[in-house]
C-alpha cells in the first residue's frame, strides 16, 4: 500500500509572465487547500537556483513525496524540476507539471479573474492526479557512438568534421554527386570575400583525410528505426540499401533559392535570380553595364510572410563585387527595407551608398514593373515614378525549405513549420535539438542562415549530439506499457495494432500472455486504449489518472 | 435552451504530447487568446485516449470534448492518430444514438507550428458548445446519466473493442483471407453489433438499483418488450441478471453483481 500523499505546490510567477496576468498570491492560498496538499508557496521563477533550492528544501522540510509545479510547459521545464526531485531523493516521476503559462496566463491575458479560476482548476486536477502518480524506474540505455549527418554542405560538412575530431564515428549522407551543397553555386562570401570553392576544398580535404568519417554522396536516408542511442538507419544509394546503426542524428540539409518563375519576367539569361547572378560572376560572364536588382521577390508576402535575412547582404556584397570589377556600372537597387543587420554587414551597405550604388524604396503595394529594357519604379521617396533601362536584372529570392524537408520530417518523426523549415524542441532553451532525443538540427535547414552562422550551428549541433555519445548510457522515459498476466487472455490485439512490435504474445506456463518488450515500447498507449480485458497499463498515463482529473474538475460543480 | 449568455461550458481537451500540445504552447507563446473554457489533459499520443474515458467524461457533465492529435502521416508514433480517428467516428455514432449531440466531441488534427490555428479551433467549438447549450439540454440528467453508462459499458465489451480496434486493418488491408470488407458493410454490422451491446447494458443499468419486471424494464428503457425479455433469458443464462421476486404472474429482475463503476 502506498504511502499518504504529501504534496507541495510551487506556483511559479515567472516574472511577469504569469504573475502580471493571474493572481499568483491567490492560487497560492487556494492550493493550500486541496487534499494533501502539505505546502504552497510562490516563486518568482521556480526555475531558478533559488525556486529550485526552495523545492529541495521543502521535499526535506515537509517529507514531501510529490511535487507540483505550476507554471511554464512540461516540454520544456519537465526535465528540470524532475531532476530537482530526484536530487532531494524523490522519484522524478512522482512530480507533476500543471501548464498555467503557456495554455493559461498568455492566452487569456485581459480575463485575469476566469483566467485564475481556470488555474485553480488546473492546479486541482494536478492534485488530483499527482496522488496517484506511481514512482517509475528510469531506463538505462547504451549509446552507440557513432553519428548520422544527413547533408554535405558546410554547416553538415563543419558538424561532422567536429564530431569526427571528438572521436567519434560519422557518417554523412549527400544526395549530390559531391560534397558542397548550396556553397558549391555561391561565389565570393562575405564579409571576408572567400572563395566559397576554396572553403568547399578545404572542407572536403579535411573530410577526406578524416578517418573517422564515412562519406556516402548520391544517397538519401529511406528508413529510420529503433529509439535513442540505437537509430537503425537505412540508406539508398545506387540502388542499394545500406543498413547501420548510429546513436545519434543530425539534420542538415539546408534550403534551397526561390526560383521566381513566372515573376518579373525571369527568365535565367537576361533575367536572372542572386544564386545565378554569382555563377554568372564566377564564370566572368557579367557585361552588362546598367543592372538593376529586385528585393523581397517572393518573400514577405502572403504566401512567404517571412525575411530570409541573407538576400541584402548578399544583393550588396554582389553589387560591390560588379562594381568593382567595372566602376561604369550603373546598379540600382530596389528595395522594400534593407536588412542589413549587425556591424559588419551595414557597414557594406555604407560602402556600396559611397561606391554610387542608388537605393530606390518602393512599396509591395505598388511593385516595380519589368518591361523590355526598362524598369518602372514608384519611388516612395521622390513620390515619383522612375524609368531604369537596365541589360540585366536580379531578383533577389529567399531561401525556401529543401524539398525533402517533408519527407525527412516523417521519416525522423520530427517537427517542420508551416514553411517546411524544420522546428527545434525550444528557440531558447534548445535551439539546435529537436523535442525528440538523440536528433539534432542545424544550418538552413533550420531557418535560412549565412555561411557563417551555418558553420557556427554546425559546430553547435556537434557539441550538442557528443553528449549523449561521451556519456555512452542514457535514460530513456519509463512511459511503457504493463501487462496484467492475470487479466490479458492472450487475444493478441495489442500485438496487432503496436506500430513498434513492442508488445508481443508469449507462450508461457500461464498460456498465451501478451508481454512488452521494454526497449522498443514507445509509450503511444494506443494499445491500452484498445485492451479488450483492460488488461493494459500505460505507466504515468493510467486510466484511474486521467479520471481523477476529471473527476477532480467536475465533482464540485 | 439555456440562457446562452451565463453559460460557461466545461470544455476538455485531450491533447498529444507531440503535436498539439505542442501547438497549444505556441499560441501561448505568440499570445493568441482563446476562451477560458478548455482544460487539458496530456497525453503521449491520441491514441492513448479510450473512448470509454471520453464518456466517462460526458457521465462527468463536461459539456464539450476535444481530442487533437498530429496531422494524419505526421504522428510521432506512426499510426497512432489513426485509429483515434476511427474510434472516435465510432463514438459519435454512439452518441448520436444515444441522444447526445455528437457535436460535442470533435477529433481534429493540430501540429506544433499551428498555434494560431489551435486557438481559433478552441475559440470556435466553445462558441459551438455554447450554441448546443449544456449537456443536459440534450436529455434530461437522470436519463443522460443511464445513456451514458451504457454506452461506456457496451464500449468497453470485448467484442466491441475488436470491431472498434480491427477496423482500421480491416478495412484497409482486408481480413484473414485477403479478402477486401466492403466499408459500408462493415459499418453497417458494426452499428448494429452496438446497437445490441448497448441495449443489453441499457437493460442492465435499469436494473443496477431497482427490481423491475420486463414492462417496467421496457417502460423505462423504450426498448420492445419483446426485445427486454430475449436479453434478460440471454443474461440470466450468462448469471448476470437473476430472477429477483415474482409479483403475482410477473418476475421481477435485477442485476447481479457489477453495477455502478464509477
Amino acid at each position: 500500500m502506498m504511502e499518504e500523499a504529501k504534496i507541495g505546490v510551487f506556483v511559479c510567477r515567472c516574472g511577469t509572465n504569469i504573475g502580471g496576468y493571474l493572481d499568483v498570491p491567490a492560487l497560492v492560498n487556494y492550493s493550500k487547500g486541496l487534499p494533501n496538499v502539505v505546502c504552497a508557496q510562490e516563486n518568482l521563477y521556480t526555475c531558478s537556483e533559488a525556486g529550485l533550492n526552495e523545492i529541495k528544501e521543502a521535499i526535506i522540510d515537509h517529507q514531501l513525496n510529490r511535487v507540483i509545479v505550476a507554471s511554464c510547459t512540461p516540454r520544456t521545464h519537465e526535465p528540470l524540476f524532475r531532476n530537482t526531485c530526484k536530487e532531494a531523493g524523490l522519484n522524478p516521476y512522482l512530480f507533476e507539471f500543471v501548464n498555467i503559462r503557456d495554455q493559461c496566463s498568455w492566452v487569456h491575458m485581459h480575463e485575469t479573474e476566469k483566467a485564475t479560476e481556470k488555474a485553480k482548476d488546473l492546479i486541482r486536477m494536478g492534485v488530483a492526479r499527482a496522488k496517484l502518480l506511481e514512482p517509475q524506474e528510469e531506463i538505462e540505455v547504451d549509446v552507440v557512438p557513432s553519428a548520422l549527418v544527413i547533408g554535405g554542405g558546410i554547416a553538415g560538412m563543419t558538424c561532422a568534421l567536429s564530431l569526427a575530431d571528438r572521436g567519434f564515428e560519422v557518417t554523412l549522407v549527400e544526395r549530390e554527386e559531391k560534397l558542397g551543397g548550396m556553397l558549391r553555386k555561391l561565389y565570393k562570401l562575405y564579409s571576408a570575400q572567400t572563395d566559397a570553392s576554396q572553403l568547399i576544398e578545404a572542407k572536403i580535404g579535411e573530410i577526406e583525410k578524416h578517418r573517422n568519417i564515412e562519406v556516402l554522396t548520391s544517397a538519401t536516408v529511406t528508413e529510420v528505426k529503433g529509439f535513442y542511442g540505437n537509430y537503425d538507419v537505412t540508406i539508398r544509394q545506387e540502388r542499394k540499401n545500406v543498413p547501420f546503426r548510429v546513436g545519434v542524428i543530425v539534420v542538415a540539409i539546408g534550403a534551397e533559392e526561390f526560383k521566381p518563375v513566372g515573376m518579373y519576367g525571369y527568365d535565367g539569361i537576361q533575367i536572372v535570380t542572386q544564386l545565378e547572378l554569382e555563377e554568372m560572376l564566377k564564370e566572368d560572364r557579367v557585361k552588362a553595364h546598367s543592372i538593376v536588382m529586385i528585393q523581397c521577390v517572393g518573400a514577405r508576402d502572403e504566401k512567404r510572410s517571412y525575411c530570409a535575412k541573407v538576400c541584402c547582404t548578399t544583393a550588396l556584397n554582389n553589387a560591390m563585387i560588379i562594381s568593382e570589377r567595372n566602376p561604369k556600372a550603373q546598379i540600382f537597387m530596389l528595395y522594400r527595407d534593407l536588412q542589413t543587420y549587425g556591424t559588419i554587414y551595414e557597414d557594406l551597405y555604407k560602402k556600396a551608398r559611397e561606391k554610387g550604388i542608388i537605393f530606390v524604396k518602393y512599396s509591395p503595394q505598388n511593385p516595380p514593373i519589368v518591361d523590355k529594357g526598362m524598369v518602372k519604379v514608384f519611388d516612395e521617396f521622390l513620390g515619383e515614378e522612375l524609368r531604369l533601362p537596365y541589360e540585366l536584372v536580379v531578383l533577389s529570392t529567399p531561401m525556401v525549405a529543401h524539398p525533402d524537408s517533408g519527407e525527412l520530417a516523417k521519416i525522423l518523426k520530427v517537427p517542420i513549420d508551416e514553411y517546411g523549415f524544420f522546428l527545434e524542441a525550444h528557440v531558447k532553451l534548445r535551439p539546435l535539438d529537436f523535442a525528440t532525443d538523440g536528433v539534432y538540427v542545424c544550418g538552413s535547414a533550420h531557418w535560412p542562415v549565412t555561411v557563417d552562422e551555418s558553420i557556427v550551428q554546425g559546430y553547435g549541433a556537434a557539441s550538442r549530439a557528443s553528449i549523449p555519445m561521451s556519456r555512452r548510457r542514457v535514460v530513456s522515459e519509463p512511459i511503457v506499457s504493463f501487462v496484467d498476466e492475470e487479466s490479458c487472455i492472450g487475444c493478441g490485439l495489442c500485438e496487432m495494432i503496436c506500430p513498434f512490435k513492442a508488445i508481443q504474445i508469449e507462450e508461457t506456463p500461464k498460456g498465451k500472455i501478451a508481454q512488452t518488450i521494454v526497449a522498443s515500447c514507445k509509450g503511444c498507449g494506443t494499445c491500452g486504449a484498445a485492451c479488450p480485458q483492460k488488461a493494459i497499463t500505460m505507466r504515468h498515463f493510467k486510466d484511474e489518472q486521467m479520471l481523477a482529473e476529471i473527476v477532480a474538475l467536475m465533482e464540485r460543480k | 435552451m439555456s440562457d446562452q449568455e451565463s453559460f460557461e461550458p466545461h470544455i476538455l481537451g485531450f491533447l498529444c504530447n507531440w503535436c498539439s500540445y505542442a501547438g497549444a504552447d505556441l499560441a501561448g507563446v505568440s499570445r493568441f487568446q482563446y476562451p477560458t473554457n478548455l482544460r487539458v489533459i496530456r497525453v503521449m499520443c491520441s491514441g492513448r485516449v479510450d473512448p470509454a474515458l471520453v464518456l466517462d467524461a460526458l457521465i462527468w457533465g463536461i459539456d464539450g470534448i476535444v481530442i487533437l492529435g498530429c496531422h494524419p502521416g505526421d504522428c510521432h508514433y506512426l499510426t497512432g492518430n489513426y485509429y483515434t480517428e476511427r474510434r472516435m467516428r465510432t463514438l459519435q455514432t454512439v452518441l448520436d444514438m444515444i441522444g447526445v449531440k455528437p457535436e460535442r466531441l470533435i477529433v481534429d488534427w493540430v501540429s506544433a507550428s499551428e498555434g494560431e490555428r489551435f486557438a481559433n479551433l478552441i475559440g470556435d467549438f466553445t462558441e459551438k458548445i455554447v450554441e448546443l447549450g449544456p449537456l443536459t439540454d440534450d436529455l434530461p440528467p437522470e436519463e443522460l446519466r443511464t445513456r451514458l453508462l451504457a454506452a461506456r459499458d457496451a464500449l468497453s465489451q470485448q467484442r466491441m473493442r475488436w470491431l472498434v480496434n480491427r477496423e482500421k486493418e480491416l478495412l484497409e488491408k482486408g481480413d484473414v483471407f485477403g479478402e477486401q470488407v466492403d466499408e459500408a458493410e462493415f459499418h453497417e454490422v458494426k452499428f448494429e453489433a452496438l446497437a445490441r451491446e448497448y441495449e443489453k447494458n441499457r437493460i442492465l443499468h435499469s436494473i443496477s438499483d431497482q427490481v423491475l419486471s420486463v414492462q417496467e424494464i421496457a417502460k423505462t428503457t423504450a426498448i420492445p418488450p419483446r426485445e427486454v425479455l430475449k436479453n434478460l433469458i440471454a443474461m440470466e443464462q450468462k448469471g448476470l441478471v437473476t430472477v429477483s421476486r415474482i409479483d403475482g404472474v410477473n418476475p421481477k429482475y435485477r442485476r447481479l453483481g457489477g453495477g455502478e463503476s464509477l
